[in-house]
C-alpha cells in the first residue's frame, strides 16, 4: 500500500493550477483535503501523473454571508464548517449533517468542496447541497460557470466538473424561520458512509408542507430530489403513504450491507422519520 | 508503590503504558538495520489457479530491485511445512511452501517476492511481474466442499474433508423421545479476521559467516518460531534467535508460522542481508488467519421442569486452503463441538464436527478458539426452551449449570472441571444488572413500540493449557513458562520471563507477583520478555496462560531468591534463616529490622570475601512451571446484554453489557477488567459487524477497514464487571486465565438479546453477524414490510 510515483505541485494560485491542467490534462488530479484521494493513491486505485495541491490558494477557503446566500469556499475544512456560527444560524441542515461526516480526524483535514467534487453517493454533503438547492461555482482559465447541485452530480464519483476546472465556491441560500429541514442517516457505525440517508427541506405552512425537497442518498448512484415528494402539498396524515411511495420509486444499488429490498425498507423508515421532523417545529432541536 | 505487602490484588496501571503512549515503543517496523532490504509480494489474484509461467524480467530491472524470488528459488532454502497432530492420524493436511510452486489455493497466496531498497520500489517492481495463470474451479461454499464430485481445493487432495470428529455420551435418541420439550435451531457464524493494530511483520537478519539468524518478529511465541526456523531453514536451534519486542495486539493471529514470513526469513538466509517485511493492511486481510466460519444445527431436549435431558449438535467448520502451521486449524471446529453445553449437566450428548478445506484464506487460532460457537449454540437453545416452558431465561440456566457439588466433573465434550462458581456468578450478575427492573423496563418499552431484549450467556473458558495437550499431539510447542530473577547490587531485581505481552499487561502482573512474593517494592523490579535467545525457554502467550502459568513460575523464582537472600542474611547477622523475613526491602527478625536489602546486595556482589566460607552468594535463580497434574484451568462466568432493535431499519443499539467472571485469584483487577472489556468489545464486533465476505469465485470483498467493520468506541455500551474469586488449588498463586472470557460470551449474549427483543414479533435471527439486512430478513420472513 504505497502510492506509485507522482509529481506534486504545491499550487500558489489558480493560474498555477490551470497551467498544470493545460500540461497534464486528465493526468492531473486536484488534491484538497486528501481524505479520499490519498487512500486511493496508496491502494494504487488512482495513479495520476501529477497532484495539484490547491490548499495554498487562500481565496478558496472561508465562509461569508452575502445577500442571504452563504458562500463556502471549496477548501474550507469540514471542521470549520461544523464550528462556524454562521452555519449553525443560517444552514442548520448542514450544521447537523456535517457531524455525520466521518470522524474528527477526517473532518479536521477533509474539505467541503473536496467532498462535493469527489461525489461519493454515500456522502452527506452532496445530498445536503441538493436539498438546499446549492449553486456550484466552477472556474477554468477561460470561464466561470455556475451549476445547480441537481445538475452537478452525474453518477458514482462522476460530476459535471471538467478536468480543467476548479470548484471554487458553493453558494447556498440561507434558511429562514419558515424553512423546515430534516436529516436522517443509517450507517453501520457513527461516521461510516451512509447505507441510506435522507436530507430534506420544506416550507412549513399551517395546512402542511410545501416545496418539499426530499433527497434520498447513499443507496442510489447520486443524490436526487424525489419527484413524487416534490409534486405534493403534504399533510401529516399522508406521510406514511408518501414515504412508501418514495421508497418504492427508488432504484437502490445492492451492496455488502443489503439488497435493494433492504434499502427500500430502510429508506421508507428514514423518510417517514424525516417527514415527522419536518412537520414538528423544533424537532431537530 | 512501596508497600510490597499489597502488590498482588492492586489495580496498578501497565508498567509500559507511558512509554508506549509517548511513542517510545519498538515495534518491528521501528527496527532498521544496515543494508536492510524491503520485501513486497506478488499474491495470487485467483482463489484457485495453476501457475503456468512467471516472467520476472521487467521486475528485476526495475529501480532499486536487488532480487526477485519465486517458489522454486526458495524451495531449496526452506522445506515445506505440514501441520498435523499425532493423535489425529486421519487428518488430511496439504504441505505449504514459503512461496507457491505450481498451484495457488487462495486469493492472496504468495507467488513471488521482490526485494528492493524500499517497500515502495518493491511494490513498483511487483506490479511488473508477469504471471501466466490457468484458473481452476474454486471451492468456496463449505457444504459444496463436502459433496462428492466437487473439485478439490488442491489438485493433489482426494477430498476436501480435513477430518470428522464425532462425540457421543449416552443415548440422545431416548432422551429426545422422553422429553417434554424439544427445540431446534440452525446457526451460521461469519468468518472473522483478527485485526491486530500492528500488522504481522518480520525483520530477518542472517549473518552467513557464523550462520546466525536473528529474527525480529511481531509474534506471540518466539520459542516456537526458533524451532520452526531452525528445522525448516536447516539451522541449529541455538543459531536462531527470535525477538518479539513491542507487539501491537495479536489475538491468536500471531501464533502461527505464515508462508510470507517464512519467505522473508528464507530470503535473508539466501541473500545474507537483513530483510524487512511488513504485512500491509490489505495483505493482512487476505493473509492473516481467519476463523469461526461455521454452520451448525443444534437440538435440545428438556423436561417439563426445564432440566436438560440431551443435546445434539452438528457443526460444519470451513478452514480455508491449508491447516495452519504448526498448530493446525482444526481447533476451532473441535472446540466448538466440545464447548456446546459445556457449562451444563448434559445427561446425553451427541456431537459431530466436520472440517473442510475451501479456497479461502487459511484459518487458525483466534481469541477463544471455537468456544464462542459452542456457547452461542447452547445459550440460544436454552432461550428457545425457556420460552416454550414460559420459564425465565435466568431460571433455566440456574436449573442446569454445573455446581460445586458436581465437582470434579468431566463434561460430555471431554472438558475436565475441578471447580466451578457458575451459581455464584449468576446471582452476582442478576444483582448487578437489576435484572427484575430491567425486565420491567423492557415491557414498558414494548408498549411504546420499542423492542428491547435481554440476553444471558453462561460460559466456561479453557485457560492455561498444559503439556497434556501439546505433548501427545506431537506439536513442538512448550507449555512451560520460565522466570529468571537477578538481584542487583542496589537490591533491585531484574526479571527475565518467557511470558510475552502483546498489550494485555501480563508483564505488569508478573512484576506484582515478584515484588510481593519477594518482599520488595513494585518499582524495584523490571521485567524483560520477548527475546527467545536470552530469556528462559517457554511458551509465550496464548490461551490465557500468562499469569496462571508464567505467574506461578515467577512466584516460584521469587520464593527461591527470597530464600537465598534470607540464607545470606542469616549468615551475616548470625540468626537462623527460618526466623527472618524480607519485608519492604528490609530483613526482619520478628519486628526487629536487621539490615536492608541494598546492604546485603552490596555484600554479595562486591564484598563476597566477608562472607563465611560456603555461604552461597549467587543471587540468580531460574524456575519453570508447567501444569502436569491438571490439563488446564476452567474459568467461568456469565454475561448479559441489553439492547434495542430498530425494527424499521434493522439497526441494533447496544444499551448495556454486564459480566460476572471468576478467573481465580486476581493479581491486578484493573488489567483483568480491561481484558474482559476488550474481549467483550471484540465479541460484540463479531456479533454486529465483523465478516470476511467472499464472492462465488473466492474473491475477498472485505479487504479494508472500510469494508471490514470493527467495533468503535462510539457504538460500545458501558460494560459493568463483577468478580467472583475462587483461587485454583493447582498453583500457589491460584490464578486462572482471563484473556478470552469476554470474546467467548459476548456474541451469545447479543444473540439471545436480539432474539429476546424480536420474539414478540415471531422473528429470530440465525446468522452472525446480525447485520441490519439480516435483522430485516428475519423480521420480514414473517410477512412483507414493504
Amino acid at each position: 500500500m504505497k502510492a506509485s510515483t507522482f509529481k506534486y505541485l504545491h499550487a500558489q494560485s489558480k493560474d498555477e493550477a490551470y497551467a498544470a491542467f493545460a500540461e497534464y490534462g486528465d493526468e492531473a488530479v486536484i488534491l484538497a483535503g486528501g481524505q479520499s484521494l490519498m487512500p486511493m493513491l496508496n491502494m494504487r486505485l488512482a495513479q495520476p501523473a501529477v497532484l495539484v495541491d490547491i490548499n495554498p490558494i487562500s481565496e478558496l477557503s472561508g465562509i461569508v454571508l452575502l445577500n442571504q446566500q452563504l458562500h463556502i469556499g471549496a477548501t474550507t475544512r469540514h471542521v470549520d464548517v461544523a464550528n462556524a456560527d454562521l452555519i449553525a444560524a443560517e444552514l442548520p441542515l448542514i450544521g447537523c449533517a456535517i457531524k455525520q461526516v466521518a470522524h474528527r480526524g477526517i473532518r479536521n483535514r477533509g474539505t467541503f468542496g473536496g467532498s462535493l467534487a469527489h461525489a461519493d453517493p454515500a456522502a452527506e454533503m452532496p445530498a445536503c447541497a441538493v436539498a438546499l438547492d446549492a449553486t456550484f461555482v466552477l472556474q477554468s482559465r477561460a470561464e466561470e460557470r455556475r451549476v445547480k447541485a441537481v445538475d452537478f452530480f452525474l453518477g458514482v464519483m462522476t460530476t459535471d466538473r471538467r478536468p480543467d476546472e476548479i470548484l471554487t465556491t458553493i453558494e447556498l441560500p440561507a434558511q429562514t424561520s419558515n424553512d423546515a429541514w430534516a436529516f436522517h442517516e443509517l450507517s453501520r457505525r457513527h461516521g461510516d458512509f451512509a447505507l441510506v440517508g435522507v436530507a430534506a427541506t420544506a416550507r412549513r405552512r399551517s395546512e402542511g408542507l410545501e416545496e418539499l425537497r426530499l433527497v434520498v442518498f447513499g443507496c442510489e448512484e447520486r443524490p436526487r430530489i424525489s419527484k413524487i415528494a416534490a409534486s405534493t402539498s403534504l399533510s401529516q396524515k399522508d406521510a406514511l403513504e408518501l414515504a412508501t411511495a418514495v421508497a418504492e420509486d427508488l432504484d437502490p444499488m445492492s451492496d455488502l450491507e443489503g439488497d435493494a429490498k433492504t434499502k427500500r425498507i430502510q429508506a421508507r423508515t428514514l423518510i417517514q422519520r424525516a417527514l415527522d421532523d419536518l412537520f414538528v417545529e423544533g424537532a431537530n432541536g | 508503590m512501596s508497600d510490597s505487602e499489597q502488590t498482588i490484588g492492586a489495580s496498578l496501571p501497565r508498567r509500559d503504558a507511558l512509554r508506549l503512549a509517548v511513542g517510545r515503543g519498538t515495534f518491528t517496523d521501528d527496527i532498521v538495520l544496515p543494508r536492510m532490504l524491503h520485501m513486497a509480494l506478488v499474491r495470487s489474484p485467483y482463489a484457485h489457479a495453476l501457475i503456468k509461467s512467471i516472467d520476472i524480467t521487467d521486475a528485476k530491472n526495475s529501480d532499486g530491485v536487488v532480487r526477485v524470488l519465486t517458489g522454486a528459488d526458495l524451495e531449496d532454502v526452506c522445506s515445506p511445512f505440514i501441520a498435523s497432530i499425532e493423535f489425529l492420524p486421519n487428518m488430511i493436511s496439504p504441505p505449504q511452501y514459503a512461496l507457491a510452486l505450481e498451484e495457488v489455493a487462495w486469493q492472496g497466496e504468495g507467488v513471488c517476492a521482490v526485494l528492493a531498497e524500499s517497500r515502495a520500489l518493491a511494490e513498483d517492481a511487483a506490479e511488473l511481474v508477469k504471471v501466466e495463470w490457468e484458473e481452476l474451479p474454486a471451492v468456496v461454499d463449505p457444504l459444496t466442499a463436502l459433496l462428492a464430485g466437487t473439485p478439490t481445493v488442491h489438485r493433489k487432495l482426494e477430498t476436501n474433508i480435513a477430518m470428522i470428529m464425532p462425540i457421543e455420551k449416552g443415548d440422545t435418541k431416548l432422551a429426545f423421545a422422553n422429553a417434554d420439550v424439544v427445540v431446534e435451531h440452525s446457526f451460521e457464524f461469519g468468518r472473522q479476521a483478527g485485526v491486530a493494530l500492528e500488522t504481522r511483520s518480520v525483520v530477518a537478519d542472517f549473518e552467513p559467516a557464523g550462520r546466525q539468524l536473528t529474527v525480529y518478529q511481531s509474534h506471540q511465541t518466539p520459542y516456537q518460531m526458533q524451532d520452526v526456523y531452525a528445522r525448516h531453514l536447516g539451522l541449529a536451534e541455538h543459531q536462531v534467535r527470535v525477538i518479539a519486542k513491542d507487539v501491537g495486539g495479536a489475538f491468536g493471529l500471531k501464533l502461527h508460522a505464515y508462508p510470507d514470513e517464512m519467505a522473508a526469513v528464507a530470503a535473508s538466509v539466501l541473500l545474507g542481508r537483513p530483510v524487512k517485511y511488513i504485512v500491509d493492511r490489505q495483505e493482512s486481510f487476505t493473509s492473516d488467519i481467519h476463523s469461526r466460519e461455521m454452520t451448525a444445527t443444534g437440538r435440545l431436549a428438556v423436561s417439563g421442569q426445564g432440566v436438560i435431558l440431551g443435546v445434539e449438535v452438528d457443526i460444519l467448520s470451513a478452514i480455508g486452503a491449508y491447516s495452519i502451521y504448526p498448530r493446525t486449524s482444526v481447533g476451532d471446529g473441535v472446540q466448538a463441538v466440545q464447548f456446546t453445553g459445556a457449562p451444563y449437566r448434559l445427561p446425553t450428548f451427541k456431537g459431530r464436527v466436520r472440517i473442510v478445506y475451501q479456497n479461502k484464506t487459511p484459518c487458525g487460532a483466534y481469541r477463544a478458539v471455537g468456544q464462542p460457537i459452542g456457547c452461542s449454540i447452547i445459550e440460544q437453545l436454552l432461550d428457545l426452551a425457556a420460552a416454550k416452558l414460559n420459564l425465565d431465561p435466568s431460571e433455566i440456566r440456574r436449573r442446569n449449570h454445573l455446581r460445586s457439588v458436581d465437582m470434579p466433573f468431566k463434561a460430555a465434550g471431554g472438558l475436565e472441571f475441578s471447580n466451578v462458581s457458575l451459581d455464584e456468578c449468576l446471582t452476582a450478575l442478576l444483582a448487578k444488572m437489576n435484572y427484575d427492573s430491567l425486565r420491567n423496563d423492557q415491557k414498558k418499552a414494548q408498549k411504546r413500540g420499542v423492542y428491547r431484549g435481554i440476553g444471558l450467556a453462561t460460559f466456561v473458558e479453557q485457560t492455561a493449557v498444559g503439556a497434556g495437550l501439546y505433548g501427545p499431539a506431537g506439536v513442538r510447542v512448550s507449555a512451560q513458562e520460565g522466570c529468571s530473577l537477578r538481584l542487583n547490587p542496589s537490591g533491585l531485581v531484574n526479571c527475565s520471563t518467557s511470558v510475552t505481552d502483546q498489550g494485555q499487561g501480563t508483564l505488569t502482573g508478573l512484576q506484582q507477583v515478584i515484588a510481593e512474593t519477594l518482599g520488595i517494592g513494585f518499582d524495584d523490579v523490571t521485567v524483560e520478555a520477548g527475546d527467545g535467545g536470552a530469556t528462559p525457554y517457554g511458551g509465550g502467550s496464548w490461551a490465557s496462560r500468562g499469569l496462571a502459568i508464567g505467574g506461578e513460575a515467577a512466584r516460584l523464582a521469587a520464593i527461591d531468591l527470597r530464600n537465598k537472600i534470607l540464607t545470606v542474611a542469616a549468615a551475616i547477622t548470625q540468626e537462623l534463616p527460618e526466623n527472618l523475613t524480607l519485608v519492604n526491602s528490609n530483613i526482619f527478625d520478628g519486628s526487629k529490622c536487621l539490615m536492608d536489602l541494598s546492604e546485603l546486595s552490596e555484600i554479595v556482589h562486591f564484598r563476597q570475601n566477608t562472607l563465611p566460607p560456603g555461604v552461597d552468594f549467587e543471587m540468580n535463580v531460574t524456575r519453570h512451571f508447567v501444569p502436569r497434574d491438571f490439563p488446564y484451568f476452567i474459568a467461568n462466568g456469565i454475561q448479559a446484554s441489553y439492547l434495542e432493535v430498530d425494527v424499521g431499519t434493522g439497526a441494533i443499539k447496544l444499551l448495556e453489557h454486564w459480566v460476572a467472571e471468576d478467573c481465580g485469584k486476581i493479581v491486578n483487577p484493573l488489567l483483568v477488567d480491561e481484558q474482559l472489556r476488550g474481549g467483550i468489545v471484540q465479541g460484540l464486533g463479531a456479533a454486529l459487524y465483523e465478516h470476511c465476505l467472499y464472492d462465488d469465485a473466492g474473491q475477498l470483498l472485505t479487504a479494508s477497514l472500510a469494508d471490514y467493520a470493527v467495533p468503535l468506541a462510539s457504538e460500545m455500551p458501558d460494560i459493568h464487571i463483577v468478580h467472583v474469586e475462587t483461587p485454583v488449588s493447582g498453583t500457589g498463586l491460584g490464578a486462572k486465565g482471563a484473556g478470552e472470557a469476554g470474546t467467548l460470551g459476548a456474541p451469545a449474549a447479543v444473540w439471545c438479546a436480539v432474539n429476546d427483543a424480536i420474539r414478540p414479533l415471531g422473528a429470530q435471527v440465525w446468522k452472525q453477524p446480525f447485520t441490519m439486512a439480516h435483522v430485516l430478513q428475519a423480521l420480514n420472513s414473517k410477512g412483507s414490510l414493504l
